[in-house]
């Protein structure tokens, strides 16, 4: 590798940090951005697991059938190629973890051992209790900081991602960031970048993400040309708390040791995803548990209390195994309930939880546009229309490799490097980023940027979650519209420029809408219903119509969708029962 | 559940490392299953003081709201802890909250925690290996279970905050950082820097600073058992200097 290139990652989770890694390894020199210390990105909410076949309790488990039931699980929605690719690395990766030393929960022989998720009736999940995403987060936090002390990474934490700069032939050359405590606004140099940051939670008000998924990298560019795929597909996890601030994830691992859904049903308990799909009972994919408590609790009134809840029970189980292996989330429960869930069933109900779509990339993770890549939850590719539970992790981990690879690739192939590019470029992005922070700075308006987000959220997750309408889609993306405009009345109440957390919003606040009305359109577009995506007025999977991937292409203030057809080489579409 | 209408915040508030801090009152209406950022995010949509006079939004820092990414800690009625996982109704009415005091206040309530990294870099509190495929080395279940209580550590920073021990006359490396010499140094693979790791502590600012208080283990929201670790790893040290003598 040439040792003038350099190397951006934007996003310091997992996807990122691994993706820096692989590059470091090659002996690439890489700047990592992030909003926070990267310790405390997203990834470390996730709880469960992840996934790999390895066949530990000889139940014939494969990478073969963990493809299969990925690809089913996704409603066929997926390229198959690369989700293949993907379960076969998976026992690898699980391994590289354990090298690095993540507390893994063991088999009584030393050997790591595995639990059941949704949409398998296999022991696939490696887990170490139930902060997994943390525990892998550290590791590799801490090969990352190996590799500052060899010099060979710069770390950017506390700065956020504004757009990347692009040269004369739209080939990105940089980027532009603004550290969040002085406000500096600065442009760096780089011959590729890879964004790797995470989805769009926070477009949906209150959902099971962290508060700095905002998607605002994705929607930032978006509106310099890269695309945006099947934003249309965002998963509603069924079983988290619902919350003032935020709804907390009450993770599947509580279902795949056993736990079960129930309500009331003239006075007895009913346990009905029991009754509705004997074969996976509690373990159906996320989905399909979505629409069933949404039924019962909306359509035949049965909700707990006659609220939008539903028991989610562990009281029978053995105390202290609960707290081997679900400890983390019994503390969750706890500390923000303050009931014991080993006494008494959880209350909970779905709520947003994952983006599927994102950033539009090819089997390589390039972007349209030269000099961009994408991985983790950012990207669109491997889940399809519905992600099953624990490969989450897989995929960022799989997919920041597969970055890290082609990024090299990229770069090799350059003729010139971003460092002789001339500075007009970069001047000309920071002078765009500089006017578009003293816009919001200078407003006077009326219009509070918390409230009008609340808005946002609350017609996105009345209208475009579990059941979507094409009526109240159409009604939402008049909102959105009404809302964009409102935006360039905003008033900061701040005008400070240190540390002025309302401009970083606002400016988060823009991006969002843009991709808010991304999935909104993407969502009236699809006449069909499919993994996440669910239409009553359209209730079956239509492919003949509809296999196809939607593409979100900016033109100049307006939306267009395209679509691509899905590679389905490798298994026949077939209908997806459980 | 709660009896009060109106939550009474009061803010110690800084606009900048410089300038002097001051205080602001806020009054909220009261609603079940509050916590202390949906009380702060209610003052960011409309951000008046009781009297009615406005102000700017407070500055905090968040992110999971989970009580997993260590984001939000702050001093709550006088208590160092999370602001997501602190609850209204346990300790409502009357709310005050301050930055953390043993980092370098940026703003309101953000601090720069910066520090808890640099010295887990000092400490290599990472394992080093050459390997590069197949499964790492087998590990007991109690181990891996005593590790994985180690390694909860979201580097909040709650034990810095109680502990006496570290205060501008002292540079006293920390529990965390402590904890994380126990973590490691107890895997199979990373013990191989073990020694790295205790000389490390052995340096001024080390181990030997630590006073006993035993607040940090009191204040840790994950239950780390930081005294024990505090205590394992001098012992380590102690077998080590013996170590080095006989030779």
């Amino acid at each position: 590798m040439n040792t003038n290139a350099k190397f951006i990652v934007v996003g310091g989770g997992l996807a990122g940090l691994m993706t820096t890694i692989r590059l470091a390894e090659a002996g690439c020199h890489v700047d990592i951005f992030s909003i926070v210390p990267c310790r405390r990105s997203h990834s470390v909410c996730a709880q469960g697991g992840i996934n790999a076949s390895v066949n530990t309790k000889g139940e014939g488990d494969s990478p073969q059938i963990h493809f299969e039931e990925t690809v089913l699980g996704g409603d066929f929605l997926a390229n198959q190629p690369i989700v293949k690719g993907m379960c076969e690395r998976a026992p690898e990766i699980v391994y590289m973890f354990d090298r690095w030393g993540v507390a893994f929960n063991r088999a009584p022989d030393g050997q790591i051992d595995f639990r059941r998720f949704g949409g398998t009736k296999f022991h696939r999940t490696a887990y170490a209790g139930a902060t997994t995403g943390q525990q892998l987060m550290y590791a590799l936090d801490e090969q990352v900081r190996r590799f500052e002390a060899e010099g060979l990474v710069k770390r950017y934490e506390g700065w956020e991602f504004l757009s990347c700069v692009m040269d004369d032939t739209h080939a990105a050359r940089g980027i532009v960031a603004i550290d969040l405590i002085s406000l500096e606004l600065r442009a760096f140099r780089a011959d590729a970048v890879v964004l790797c940051t995470g989805g769009v939670g926070m477009i949906f008000g209150r959902s099971t993400n962290s508060t700095i998924c905002t998607g605002s990298a994705a929607g930032a560019v978006f509106k310099q040309g890269v695309w945006y795929a099947n934003g249309e597909f965002i998963q509603v996890h069924p079983t988290a708390i619902p919350g003032e601030d935020k709804n907390r994830l009450m993770s599947e691992a509580i279902r795949g040791e056993g736990g079960r859904v129930w309500t009331y049903q003239d006075g007895k308990p009913w346990y009905f995803l029991e009754e509705w799909y004997p074969k996976y009972g509690n373990l159906v994919p996320r989905d399909i548990a979505s629409r069933a408590i949404f039924k019962v609790c909306r359509e035949l009134k049965l909700g707990i209390d006659g609220k939008d809840l539903v028991y989610l029970d562990i009281s029978h189980l053995d105390p202290k195994a609960l707290e081997a292996k679900l400890g983390g989330v019994i503390e969750i429960y706890e500390k923000f309930v303050g009931d014991d869930p080993k006494k008494v069933p959880m209350r909970v109900f779905p709520s947003v939880h994952y983006t599927m779509g994102g950033i539009y990339i090819d089997n390589q993770h390039l972007t349209n546009i030269s000099g961009i890549l994408a991985a983790g939850e950012a990207d669109y590719q491997y889940h399809g229309a519905n992600r099953l539970g624990a490969n989450s992790l897989l995929s960022c981990i799989y997919g920041g490799e597969l970055a890290a690879e082609s990024a090299i690739q990229y770069v090799g192939s350059l003729k010139t490097f971003a460092s002789e590019v001339s500075a007009k470029f970069f001047d000309h992005e920071l002078l765009r980023q500089k006017e578009a922070n003293d816009k919001f700075m200078r407003s006077r308006g009326h219009e509070n940027p918390y409230r009008l987000w609340e808005e946002m959220a609350k017609w996105m997750t009345d209208h475009l979650t579990v059941v979507r309408e094409n009526k109240n889609i159409k009604a939402t993306i008049g909102k959105l519209e009404e809302l964009t405009t409102r935006l360039e009345h905003v008033s900061l109440d701040d005008t400070t420029n240190w540390t002025n957390q309302a401009l970083i919003f606002t400016r988060e606040l823009e991006n969002m809408l843009v991709l808010a009305r991304v999935i909104a359109l993407g969502a009236l577009a699809r006449n069909e219903s499919r993994g996440a995506h669910y239409k009553p007025e359209f209730p079956e999977r239509n492919d003949r119509q509809w296999l196809k991937t939607t593409v979100a292409r900016w033109d100049f203030k307006s939306i267009e969708l395209f679509y691509e057809p899905v590679d389905t080489s490798l298994i026949t579409p077939r209908e997806r029962k459980y | 559940m709660a009896k009060f209408d109106t939550i009474i915040i009061k803010v110690k508030r800084q606009q900048r490392r410089e300038t002097k801090p001051y205080g602001e009152e806020f009054h909220l209406p009261y609603r079940p299953y509050m916590n202390i950022i949906s009380c702060l995010q209610e003052i960011q949509k409309n951000p008046k003081t009781f009297d009615g006079r406005r102000t700017s939004p407070i500055a905090w820092e968040q992110s999971c709201l989970e009580e997993i990414c260590g984001s939000c800690t702050m001093v709550i009625n006088g208590r160092v802890r999370q602001a997501c996982s602190t609850l209204v109704d346990k300790i409502g009415p009357v709310i005050t909250l301050e930055p953390m005091t043993k980092f370098p206040v940026l703003r309101d309530l953000v601090v720069n925690r910066k520090v808890i990294f640099e010295r887990f870099k000092q400490v290599k509190a990472w394992v080093e290996t050459n390997q590069t495929s197949g499964p790492g080395t087998q590990i007991a279940p109690e181990l891996a279970e005593k590790r994985y209580h180690l390694s909860k550590c979201m580097t909040c920073g709650c034990c810095m905050e109680a502990c006496p021990q570290i205060n501008e006359r002292s540079d006293f490396i920390g529990p965390a950082a402590i904890n994380q010499v126990r973590l490691f140094n107890t895997h199979p693979i990373g013990a191989k820097l073990k020694e790295n790791r205790l000389l490390a502590l052995m340096q001024g600012g080390g181990i030997e600073d630590c006073g006993n208080a035993q607040n940090c283990v009191k204040v840790c929201p994950k239950g780390i058992p930081l005294v024990t670790s505090i205590i394992e790893t001098n012992r380590e040290i102690s077998l080590g200097l013996i170590g080095l003598l006989k030779k």
